[in-house]
């Protein structure tokens, strides 16, 4: 069991009070708090051993350049890939999803070639993969939804052949929460010879991800929504792969030989983090890693399952609220997506925040799913380590007076 | 909750809930889509315009509360004006929301919509219509 109130002492963030009022914080799909260790760890980085990296072969730029090595190791054996060099670091999913549509993707999708995709997906799993489509001549092809919100692996079944070079499929959906069975996508799409890219952008913060076990060819997923700070993410390339990705940046850190007409380039992971890269950043990720662990993923999964479990009872109790997703928690994380019957999303998010309770509102950066649902938007409540029943009540609570402003 | 009685005062529900000039109109000569692609208000202004005057004005669409509370009372306030007059009203507004001072009276019902100033993200929720209006009559 948890100590929620414990964790929560840990998160500077809640000696905030929104209008007066006690912070409800309920958009940890959009970005998650951050534990005071994360906090301290971003001073330390400047104030102990910031200087460049790879370069320099002063005291300094030897701690910084083994700090960032040490993350890369830390979220190697965090998602258990098999080797560093598949770990890039990036500025976040969108940045990594879109490394491999122009690199990988820009290279081997050719004309006629198929790219298959779920209606659920984040904007940033689609637009890439429509850029590539674009410029190749290639084929867009979307899985749907089965009647309890989850995607149909009848359908993908369906829609793959031989034609299909790639699966670009999230975890976790940002909007449902629904779990996607990754490991036997990516086992069905490799007897095709299909490529599979995963968003992990809503799992790897919430549950234990074993890359090993997925077997997919990429996976990407952000530092912010993991406890750690904006601005770094995660790109990784199965080590069979890492050959044929070619460079996405070019420039400072990933050379081996330049010459006036041509380079060659450094060995992976270098090759593919061109620039100064973001060693605050890194190493910070380390101390949400260790929080994360320190508390254990399977806690903090069981947790979110009972949050959801609670929430689902307590919000589908309101006759005027209708839930999005499947009707059970099995395989599902903890978002709860809704509307207030007559009352417009934004209107619900506003009169939420005056009561101290923060939701997003919009189609989430899904808009072909809003489509699919019949919605032009949602109200959505995602769950993290400090939320509590307490916090699902304070949000039911907010609803009744949402309904007394609509009558 | 003083301040989300600004928001949700009952005029403002009123025309939410209640507008007269929610339609299709057959007759426009001037049809304009407007959208906040970030949270997903989206609104269509029809004009019927004779000469330089709008004679007749109307919207259809989806969105919160305040957009579509807003869009309405903008046509009641510029229907039969010519097109001059109704710029002059929409830039009124624009500063209204943008907290200058400016005179109220003019706005008819839209001046109830000043409180919004005081919600920053939903600025863009009651200047959807008239920023459309802008770009369309401009």
């Amino acid at each position: 069991m948890m100590d929620v109130k414990k964790i929560r002492e840990d998160f500077p963030i809640f000696n905030v009070k929104p209008h007066g009022k006690r912070l409800v914080y309920l958009d940890n799909a959009a970005t998650t708090q951050k534990p005071e260790s994360v906090i301290k760890a971003m001073e330390e980085y400047y104030e102990k051993l910031n200087a460049n990296v790879y370069r320099s072969p002063h005291y300094l730029s030897v701690l910084s350049t083994e700090a960032y090595e040490k993350a890369r190791d830390k979220v190697k054996k965090f998602v258990n890939a098999k080797s560093e060099e598949s770990i890039i670091f990036t500025r976040n999913t969108t940045e990594s999803i879109n490394f491999i549509a122009y690199t990988w993707g820009m290279k081997h999708i050719k004309e006629g070639d198929e790219i298959v995709l779920t209606i659920a997906e984040h904007h940033s799993n689609i637009l890439p993969w429509q850029m590539v489509a674009e410029a190749k001549g290639a084929k867009l092809k979307y899985v749907y939804l089965d009647e309890n919100f989850r995607l149909s692996m009848k359908d993908f079944e369906e829609k793959m052949s031989d034609r299909v070079k790639l699966v670009a499929v999230q975890h976790m959906s940002n909007v449902l929460g629904i779990i996607n069975p990754v490991e036997e996508i990516t086992q069905i799409a490799h007897k095709y010879g299909a490529k599979v890219l995963v968003d992990g952008a809503q799992s790897v913060p919430h549950m234990k991800v074993d890359l090993k076990k997925i077997n997919c060819d990429f996976f990407a997923f952000s530092g912010h929504k993991m406890l750690g700070p904006m601005g770094i993410g995660v790109l990784y390339i199965k080590e069979d792969l890492l050959d044929e990705v070619p460079p996405f940046l070019r420039g400072g850190e990933m050379i081996d030989e330049v010459y006036e007409e041509y380079s060659t380039f450094a060995p992976p992971p270098l090759k593919f983090e061109a620039g100064t890269p973001n060693v605050e950043g890194a190493y910070v990720l380390i101390s949400a890693i260790d929080y994360l662990e320190r508390i254990g993923l399977e806690n903090i999964y069981e947790h979110e399952a009972k949050l959801l479990e609670y929430g689902l009872e307590k919000i589908n109790t309101l006759e005027y609220v209708k839930t999005y997703g499947p009707m059970d928690s099995k395989d599902r994380g903890g978002i709860i997506s809704f509307n207030v019957e007559g009352v417009h999303p934004h209107d619900v998010a506003t009169i939420l925040d005056e009561e101290g309770i923060a939701v997003r509102s919009g189609h989430h950066c899904c808009q072909p799913l809003m489509r699919y649902l019949g919605v032009p938007a949602t109200v959505r409540a995602s769950f993290y380590l400090y939320n509590d029943f307490d916090d699902i009540d304070a949000l039911v609570e907010a609803l009744k007076k949402v309904r007394k402003w609509f009558k | 909750m003083s301040d989300l009685n600004q928001l949700y005062s009952e005029i403002i529900m009123e025309h939410y809930e209640n507008s007269p000039h929610r339609r299709e109109l057959k007759e426009a000569t001037l049809k304009e889509r407007g959208h906040n692609p970030l949270c997903g208000d989206d609104i269509t202004i029809y004009l019927k315009i004779n000469g330089d005057v709008i004679e007749d004005a109307s919207f259809t669409g989806h969105g919160c509360a305040i957009s579509q509370a807003s869009t309405s009372m903008m046509i009641d306030l510029i229907k039969g004006k010519d097109k001059k007059e109704a710029l002059r009203l929409v830039q009124k507004f624009i500063d209204m929301i943008h907290k200058k001072d400016v005179d109220l009276e003019e706005l008819g019902d839209a001046q109830v919509l000043q409180g919004v100033s005081d919600f920053p993200a939903r600025v863009k929720c009651a200047l959807l219509a008239w920023k459309t209006l802008q770009d369309t009559l401009k």
